[in-house]
């Protein structure tokens, strides 16, 4: 069912049509100059990071007069680790965290969407609780609870963030997945039932291909969030060689001196070509999968 | 006009199986299967949430700093809770400071979210480039890269003073700024209205057409019309957008932490609750205090999330209850 807003044209005299054309005029107008403020701050990092230092204080322009795109170079070799370092740290923590999220999420999904068993409704609830519970309040138990297991620092110190990934903490996509499995004809079940087939070989056979699409958007936001996220790796990681990018990138903000303006820019800039590149490609299933997890149920 | 179609699988039919001879045996099953489909999440549930829960809570009553063994933190009764409320003017500060930021950030942003909402809402060419390109800062604003960017564009020599120079303005130095510091925060948090702004669109898009025909007829014009249809038809998506920014917004750190190079300031302008929380249990290392602040912001964001849904229930229309 595809109903635009649009009332119906029918009748319309010419005077209205005008009416209409310069109304639409004026939206469009307003809509390209907010716009334009909108995207000021990006496509101004962009320019600032092929800006010289003397450029960076006398050029406000967005386009820089001299090209200088040794900020890359300075910015990627400033600190005694290289920068590539720490995009292989942000990429392997996110990579596994993706992993961890879709696997766990997907297997607690099935358990509240399709299965019935003892007080389901219960977990359910539970479940939904922790929804909304704030993640900073349990920073400081989770981290001593980390510590005395061993995991914090170390050689390897990503276990506490990529463990409770692995433990479907992420209540937002089991609900997400939740909302989806429910959508999914029961039919499919019950004539697997018939045919014999157990509960492990419906999610194997029936479930797990049917949920791809669930499957991708949970990946998808894992992946970009966990880019992003910055509190908990600020917690964890506190040797240089582990730093994620985002932590690594506060190292700028201590140095104050003009002449790292240009290589902070930079290396933010590189900093955000992932998620941009998965806007770029997923832009569509990012706006639905903010509908579908937002409006249902 | 059709409502939305109703699911088949829904009402559930009662289980077949149970009637069935050897339906215990499925049951029984099905119990089996679901506690193993279950077992990672319940393991979560415990280990990451539940149990850590009930340590902060045990901390929050101590003098615990990570030093020492957790069975040593000296039990001091209430003293963490008093300090917090009597001896900090920090604390209330923090406080102050993430109830403003909530307060104007989080409407401000919800209207400018509905506002280009709006003007998004006819179909034209383009829309879906549009749409885009607002919710582009929803997904990379959250980083350190742009609150660092933010931070730079608000500096005494910034690109913004820079610009306000051209108009013979002399403008603040923002960011170091106690009394702009704080607004060049929310201003970051306002320039993400694309999220909130998708779901908008899609809510305006349940609106029925008929209902605008209906009163264009009866002769109301478009601010009647947005009064009187718009906003009551929208209303549980406002609600939806209005608790899940606020509980977002309580917990603003990335772009507090950048901007103001992790301290708070200039004289705490920008000392968000979390922010503060952070310092307390993790540069000062003193975690029981840092618990009890947990716990304290715990209940006040349940508290307020239980006060947002019981006002929802004045001013939140759902139409699906009504008979047609």
């Amino acid at each position: 069912m595809s109903s635009t807003v649009l009332p119906a044209p029918g009748k319309t005299t010419t005077a209205k049509a005008a009416r209409r054309g310069s109304g639409q005029a004026v939206r469009i107008t307003a809509l390209v100059l907010i716009l334009a403020v909108v995207l000021y701050p990006l496509v101004w990092m962009v320019g600032t990071s092929f800006k010289s230092p003397e450029e960076i204080v006398n050029n406000i322009g967005l386009i820089p007069r001299e090209f200088t795109p040794s900020n890359f170079s300075e910015g990627w070799n400033k600190f005694d680790v290289a920068f590539g370092r720490f995009f292989v740290n942000s990429a392997m923590v996110a990579v596994l965290t993706v992993l961890g999220n879709t696997l766990s999420c997907l297997l607690a999904a099935y358990a509240f969407g399709r299965l019935r068993f003892r007080l389901r409704g219960v977990w359910f609830a539970i479940m939904i609780g922790t929804l909304l519970l704030p993640g900073h309040v349990l920073i400081i138990p989770q981290y001593i609870l980390f510590r005395t297991l061993g995991w914090v620092g170390g050689d390897w110190p990503y276990l506490p963030l990529l463990v409770p990934h692995f433990l479907a903490t992420e209540a937002f996509f089991v609900f997400l997945m939740v909302q989806f499995m429910r959508g999914i004809p029961r039919e499919l079940d019950e004539a697997a039932v018939i045919d014999g087939a157990s509960a492990y070989s419906i999610f194997r056979h029936v479930i797990l291909p049917l949920s791809r699409p669930a499957l991708v958007t949970t990946a998808i936001f894992s992946f970009i969030w966990t880019w992003n996220d910055f509190f908990r790796q600020l917690v964890y990681l506190s040797e240089l060689k582990d730093y994620t990018a985002p932590v690594a990138l506060t190292l700028f903000i201590d140095s104050t001196s003009e002449s790292s303006v240009g290589p902070m820019f930079a290396m933010s800039l590189l900093s955000l070509v992932p998620v941009f590149l998965f806007f770029v490609a997923f832009q569509r299933l990012l706006v639905e999968g903010i509908n579908t997890s937002g409006l249902k149920g | 006009m059709a409502q939305m179609p109703v699911r088949p699988t829904e009402p559930v039919p009662p289980p077949p199986a149970a009637t069935r001879r050897g339906g215990r045996g499925r049951r029984r099953r099905e119990d089996v299967a679901g506690y193993v489909f279950l077992s990672p999440w319940l393991l979560g549930l415990m280990g990451i949430t539940a149990i850590p829960m009930v340590l902060s809570l045990y901390l929050s009553f101590t003098d615990y700093s990570p030093l020492i063994d957790v069975g040593e933190a000296e039990w001091i009764g209430l003293d963490n809770y008093r300090e917090m409320f009597t001896a900090d003017p920090s604390y209330w500060h923090a406080v102050r400071v993430t109830v403003t930021f909530a307060l104007v950030a989080v409407p401000l942003k919800l209207a400018a979210a509905l506002g280009v909402a709006l003007l998004l809402n006819r179909a034209f060419k383009g829309i879906a480039f549009f749409r885009g390109m607002f919710y582009l800062p929803s997904l990379l604003g959250g980083s350190v890269a742009v609150a660092i960017v933010w931070r730079s564009m608000f500096n005494r020599e910034g690109a913004v003073n820079s610009f306000l120079g051209f108009f013979g303005i002399e403008g603040a130095p923002w960011v170091n700024d106690p009394q702009w510091a704080l607004e060049t925060l929310m201003l970051l948090a306002i320039w993400q209205f694309g999220a909130p702004m998708v779901i908008f669109l899609a809510g305006l898009k349940q609106v029925p057409a008929e209902l605008y025909e209906a009163a264009a007829v009866d002769g109301a014009g478009a601010w009647r019309q947005f009064t009187h249809i718009t906003l009551p038809m929208l209303s549980p998506v406002i609600f939806f957008n209005l608790v899940l920014e606020t509980i977002h917004g309580f917990q603003g750190f990335t772009s507090a932490f950048v901007l103001s190079g992790g301290t708070g300031g200039p004289v705490d302008s920008t000392l968000m609750y979390t922010l503060h929380l952070y310092n307390k249990g993790f540069v000062e290392l003193n975690m029981g205090y840092a618990s009890a602040m947990a716990w304290v912001f715990l209940l006040v964001v349940g508290l307020i999330t239980v006060v947002l849904f019981n006002t929802g229930k004045f001013w939140v229309h759902y139409s699906d209850n009504e008979e047609r």
